[in-house]
C-alpha cells in the first residue's frame, strides 16, 4: 500500500524533523526541557486545587488521577487542534517540495508523544511516592495508548484536510475541544459525579473520556479496562485513519492552490 | 533530436484554480445565493517534451503560468487533466524564498531540505561541508534561520539545491541571488551543473541575457498556452518584439 511505502520513505525525515523541533523548543526558552515536566505538573496543581479546595471533591490518589488525565488530554488536544492549520503553517515546505501531508501530522504526534512519555514517567514517579499498588493490569496501558494514537491520527488527518478549505474551522474546533475537555472528566470522576445513565454515555461515546478512564483503571486502580469498548474504539480509529488517509491522498495536491 | 531520451513528457496539461477558494462558515451562512465559481485557467492544454540533457528556458508575462507549470512538474500541485511523466527521474524545484523552518539552524535546515528532496541522511551529511562553504554563511550556519538576511536566506537555498544535484532541476528566478560576487559564483555553478549531459534543466527567468547564455531551447508561454517553442534566439527575439 502506498501509505506504508511513504511512511518508510519519509520515516527518517519525520524523526529528524521531530527531533529538530524538540531541540529548538529547548533552545528558545529559559527553563528549556524543564517545561516538559513543569507544564503538566503545574496544571495538575491548579486542577487539584480547584477540585479539592474549591469544590471539596477529591478521590483516591487524586493528584495522579488528574495527572494522567492531563497528560493524555494534552496530547490529544495539541495534536488535533494543531492539525487544523498544519498545512498553512508548513506552507514554506509544502509549496516547495512534495511531501505526503499526513507526515506533518505524524511528526506532530512524535513531538507531543515524546512530551507525553516524559509526563508518563512522572506519573510512575508519583505512583511510587503515593505507594500505589501495582499489578499486571498496568500492561493494559499499551493497547489503550495504541487506540489513542489511532483515534488521534484519524481525527487529526480529517482536521488537516478540512482545515485547508474551511477558514474558520480553528475557531469552531477550539470551542469543541474546550467542551470536550470539560466532558472528559480530567479533574473529576465521571462515573462518580455524573448521575446514571448519563455517565455511561459520556464515558463511552467520548474517546478522550473513555481512554483516559481506561488508563486510570489499569494504572492506579488495578482494574481491567472495558475491553469490548476499547476494541470498538480501536476499530473506529482504524476506520477513521484509513478513510482520512484516502481523503488526504486524493486532495493533497490541491491544498497548495488554496493556501 | 528524435532519438534522444525524453526526460520530461507533458501531455495535455491543464491546471486551473477553481472554486478551491477556502470558504468560511460565516460567509457561507450569510450568502444564501451561491457565489459564482471563479475559474482561473493557469495552464491550458499544454503538451511538450524535454529531452534528457536539454536546458530549456521559459519566458512569458507575469501570470502566464510559468511557475504553476514548474510546480506541477515538481509534483507539488496536481493537474486537473493531462499527465506529466518524468520517467522516474528525481526532481528539485529551486525558487525564491525556499521553505525553511525558521526556528531551526541553517545546518538543520540543510539536513531536512536535503532529506525531503529524497536524499538519505548520510548523503546530505557528506555534502554538508560543501553546501556550507558554497553558501558563505560563516558562523550564521548554526544560528536559527529567522536571524538571516534575505540575501543569506536565498544563498542557502540556492546552495542546497545546487550542491545536492538531482536529475531534473527546475529553476524559478533564482539566478539573481545575493551580492555581485555570489551572483557570479552561482552563475558559474549553474554552468557547471548544466554541462552534465544527464541533467535536464528548466529555467524560468526574465533576464534575456541569462536565457541566451544558458538555454538550448526556449518556451514562450502566453495566457497558459505555448505561444512559441524553439531555438532560444528565435523565440527570444519574437518575445522581445512582442513585449516592446
Amino acid at each position: 500500500m502506498k501509505f506504508f511505502k511513504d511512511i518508510k520513505k519519509y520515516w527518517s525525515y519525520t524523526v529528524r524533523s521531530a527531533k529538530a523541533e524538540l531541540k529548538s523548543e529547548v533552545a528558545s526558552s529559559y527553563l528549556s526541557w524543564l517545561w516538559w515536566i513543569l507544564d503538566p505538573l503545574l496544571f495538575m496543581m491548579v486542577y487539584t486545587f480547584i477540585a479539592v479546595i474549591v469544590f471539596e471533591k477529591g478521590g483516591k490518589y487524586f493528584p495522579i488521577f488528574v495527572f494522567i488525565g492531563l497528560t493524555m488530554w494534552n496530547f490529544f488536544n495539541t495534536v488535533v487542534l494543531g492539525s487544523v492549520k498544519i498545512v498553512k503553517n508548513n506552507s514554506a515546505t509544502v509549496s516547495k517540495v512534495y511531501i505526503p501531508k499526513f507526515i506533518l501530522v505524524i511528526k506532530r504526534m512524535m513531538v507531543n508523544g515524546f512530551k507525553m512519555a516524559i509526563s508518563f514517567i512522572l506519573v510512575f514517579i508519583l505512583m511510587g511516592v503515593y505507594q500505589v499498588p501495582v499489578s499486571y493490569h498496568i500492561l493494559y496501558i499499551f493497547p489503550v495508548l495504541a487506540v489513542m494514537m489511532l483515534v488521534t491520527f484519524g481525527i487529526s488527518n480529517l482536521m488537516l484536510h478540512f482545515g485547508v478549505f474551511v477558514e474558520d474551522l480553528r475557531n469552531v474546533m477550539t470551542v469543541v475541544m474546550r467542551l470536550c475537555f470539560y466532558m472528559s472528566g480530567i479533574f473529576y470522576s465521571i462515573s462518580e459525579r455524573v448521575p446514571e445513565p448519563y455517565n455511561k454515555i459520556m464515558q463511552q461515546w467520548n474517546p478522550a473520556a473513555f481512554l483516559i478512564d481506561c488508563a486510570r483503571q489499569c494504572l492506579i486502580y488495578s482494574g481491567t479496562p472495558a475491553r469490548k469498548v476499547l476494541l470498538v474504539w480501536g476499530v473506529v480509529g482504524l476506520i477513521l485513519s484509513v478513510l482520512s488517509i484516502k481523503v488526504v491522498y486524493k486532495y493533497e495536491n490541491s491544498y497548495v492552490k488554496v493556501i | 533530436m528524435e532519438d534522444r531520451e525524453i526526460a520530461i513528457d507533458v501531455k495535455n496539461l491543464e491546471i486551473s484554480y477553481r472554486c478551491l477558494k477556502s470558504f468560511s462558515i460565516r460567509k457561507s451562512l450569510f450568502q444564501l445565493k451561491k457565489s459564482k465559481v471563479e475559474v482561473y485557467e493557469a495552464v491550458r492544454d499544454v503538451s511538450f517534451q524535454v529531452p534528457k540533457g536539454e536546458i530549456m528556458g521559459m519566458v512569458g508575462r507575469n501570470g502566464s503560468g510559468k511557475s504553476t507549470m514548474l510546480r506541477a512538474m515538481a509534483g507539488i500541485i496536481a493537474p486537473d487533466s493531462g499527465t506529466i511523466d518524468l520517467h522516474g527521474h528525481n526532481v528539485s524545484l529551486m525558487s525564491i524564498g525556499v521553505g525553511f523552518q525558521k526556528k531551526l539552524s541553517g545546518r538543520e535546515n540543510i539536513l531536512l531540505s536535503g532529506m525531503l528532496l529524497g536524499f538519505s541522511e548520510k548523503q546530505v551529511r557528506d555534502k554538508m561541508d560543501e553546501i556550507i562553504k558554497f553558501a558563505e554563511l560563516g558562523r550564521f550556519i548554526d544560528m536559527p534561520v529567522k536571524t538571516y538576511s534575505s540575501g543569506m536566506y536565498s544563498k542557502l537555498a540556492f546552495s542546497i539545491t545546487a550542491v545536492l544535484e538531482s536529475d531534473i532541476m527546475l529553476i524559478d528566478e533564482v539566478l539573481s541571488v545575493g551580492d555581485a560576487k555570489f551572483k557570479k559564483k552561482s552563475y558559474r555553478k549553474m554552468k557547471e551543473l548544466i554541462s552534465n549531459k544527464n541533467r535536464t534543466v528548466v529555467i524560468v527567468s526574465h533576464s534575456s541575457d541569462t536565457l541566451r547564455k544558458l538555454c538550448t531551447s526556449l518556451m514562450w508561454l502566453h495566457n497558459g498556452k505555448i505561444r512559441m517553442l524553439g531555438k532560444t534566439d528565435e523565440v527570444l527575439d519574437a518575445y522581445e518584439k512582442f513585449m516592446n
